[in-house]
């Protein structure tokens, strides 16, 4: 999407190259290129030892728009929202040409899908539970996230947690998601608009899980509210969650909290229901021996009498 | 700080003008009179950005104080609202940039403010580009080649208006296509809040004849001057409709 507008601000930095700042100072190791979006390119780069992740870009007031989110994020307390910020500073290119960057901490891990698909489906419902959490706390801290997509989400480590990871559309509550993408846009669907409001989140929390089905996306057609519902319903694996996820679609959540508790409130019984199951065909199988021990013993007492 | 208002002429075409003054001129003109012009020139499959009926695209923004992008038919109603947003954002940097300098007394822009410092003046830009008034005067090319882009651009534009419909501050529209049969430009939408309207006058379009993109720059020019005695009829419309 948009690819001449990526093209445009999207250039390409060396393997080794070195990113010096102006104003800080600090060095950074180019090692490559890890993603692009619309406005700025993010690089693996090695500060010392360590690896982080720098993102630079010729628009300043893009850049500096997106430090000013970061630092508000970084400032929720004990929670994880969006990478935590480094440095902020500009670098003079050896063609004279002038880019504002920033660095942040760089976070390793896997796509959702990815994740998914290795690990099994069940996780879907851990995901969901932990991306409302963390809108959740972003929506208390006053921001909707915006841009919320497969492709900024990473599920890290081997206890996972999932990472938001870019907030360039990351966006102050009431006013208009700065950037967006259509397959998650609930405008697109013409199912609300695009202010920037928690339900506009909610929405793509559910385009993030459908995506995981439909990795070839597909397009809205004239009645796209059926469509959407279509798609979700058709998959056996969210069969649980489907309740949930279409009242998101149509937002008819306020809050995440709100979708987070009737979420987890399936899960936590589809949990108790396996484990009673569980523990169900055992007792059977001890109530079946016991019965059959008891017949048995009959049996033989009974052939003493007769 | 009261509320301003911001005006652009956002030009959609497909090729090169060939009739009438330069667009360049035309552009500077709407540019001194304190209209931006921007520019998003469509491109065919077979063609590529680099096409030389492209440089005029590019030129006629940076003499309008705008943005150009060159974009294919799918890419346009994102590039559309980014290019809108872009713009807005870029002509208040520079409304805080002269600010800065009044202050600071020297050539001041936020490339030389320390990047620490330079969030509150960030802030300042994002904040009145949310409550500003806007004013998109668009200018779409009519000519024989753009047939078959139509649909897209009527897609576009109302979703850019969707788009723009989420701000807190104002927004007015009016669309004109050139050419026309007899003029250089003919009004297709008048100055209204919403573009919800014109999924019913875009499919009657009649598209054909030469490209006079500078006389239609400067026709769009003087439409807002238009609207300025136009104004307080407008005005005093909403107000009545909310009371």
């Amino acid at each position: 999407m948009a690819k001449n507008l990526q093209k445009k601000d999207s250039f390409f930095i060396r393997q080794g190259t070195v990113i010096e700042g102006k104003w800080n100072k600090k060095k950074y190791i180019v090692e490559r290129k890890i993603g692009a979006g619309m406005i700025g390119t993010v690089y693996l780069c090695r500060m010392r030892q360590r690896l982080v992740a720098l993102k630079i870009s010729e628009q300043s007031s893009s850049m500096t728009a997106e430090v000013n989110v970061l630092k508000s994020l970084n400032k929720v307390q004990d929670n994880r929202l969006g990478p935590f910020l480094l440095d902020v500073d500009d670098w003079e290119s050896d063609h004279d040409q002038m880019y504002s960057f920033y660095v942040m901490e760089y976070i390793k891990g896997v796509s959702i899908e990815k994740f998914v698909k290795q690990n099994g489906y069940e996780w879907i419902g851990v995901f969901l539970i932990q991306m409302l959490e963390q809108l959740e706390k972003l929506h208390h801290a006053g921001w909707v996230f915006g841009d919320l997509k497969n492709d900024n989400i990473l599920i890290e480590g081997t206890s996972p947690i999932v990472r938001f990871i870019d907030v360039g559309g990351t966006t102050k509550i009431g006013r208009s998601v700065k950037e967006y993408s259509e397959f998650y846009d609930r405008a697109y669907w013409h199912l609300g608009t695009r202010e920037a409001k928690p339900s506009y989140d909610l929405f793509a929390v559910v385009m993030v899980i459908l995506a995981i089905f439909y990795p070839a996306k597909f397009k809205r057609s004239k009645d796209s509210k059926r469509l959407l519902l279509h798609k979700l319903h058709s998959i056996s694996e969210l069969k649980l969650y489907n309740q949930s996820l279409q009242k998101a679609l149509l937002g008819k959540y306020v809050s995440a909290r709100e979708m987070k508790d009737e979420i987890m409130h399936v899960f936590v019984k589809r949990q108790l229901k396996d484990k009673k199951k569980h523990k169900n065909s055992l007792t059977y199988l001890v109530e079946a021996i016991y019965i059959s021990m008891l017949s048995g013993i009959y049996y033989v007492v009974s052939q003493f009498i007769f | 700080m009261s509320k301003g208002t911001l005006r652009q002429i956002l030009l959609l075409t497909d090729g090169c003008s060939n009739s009438g003054e330069s667009p360049v001129n035309s552009a500077a003109v709407a540019f001194k009179s304190g209209i931006t012009v921007n520019v998003i020139g469509i491109l065919d499959d077979y063609q590529n950005e680099t096409d030389s009926g492209f440089t005029e695209v590019e030129e006629i923004a940076r003499a309008g104080g705008g943005i150009s992008q060159i974009v294919y038919k799918e890419d346009l109603s994102h590039t559309v609202q980014a290019v809108t947003r872009q713009a807005m954002s870029q002509t208040l940097q520079g409304f805080v940039n002269k600010e800065l300098s009044n202050i600071l007394g020297k050539e001041q822009s936020l490339e030389e403010i320390e990047p620490e410092k330079r969030g509150e003046v960030m802030e300042m830009v994002e904040d009145l580009g949310e409550t500003c008034n806007l004013e998109v005067l668009i200018l779409v090319d009519t000519s024989a080649s753009m047939h078959d882009k139509l649909l897209t651009v009527q897609e576009a534009l109302i979703d850019l208006s969707i788009n723009l419909h989420a701000r807190t501050g104002d927004n007015i529209f009016s669309i004109y296509q050139f050419p026309s049969k007899r003029k250089n430009t003919e009004v297709v939408h008048e100055w209204s809040p919403k573009l919800e309207s014109i999924s019913v006058i875009f499919p009657k379009l009649v598209t054909g004849g030469v490209t006079p993109t500078g006389p239609a720059i400067r026709d769009a020019m003087y439409q807002f001057g238009k609207m300025e005695l136009r104004g307080s009829l407008y005005y005093g419309k909403k107000f009545t409709e909310e009371g």
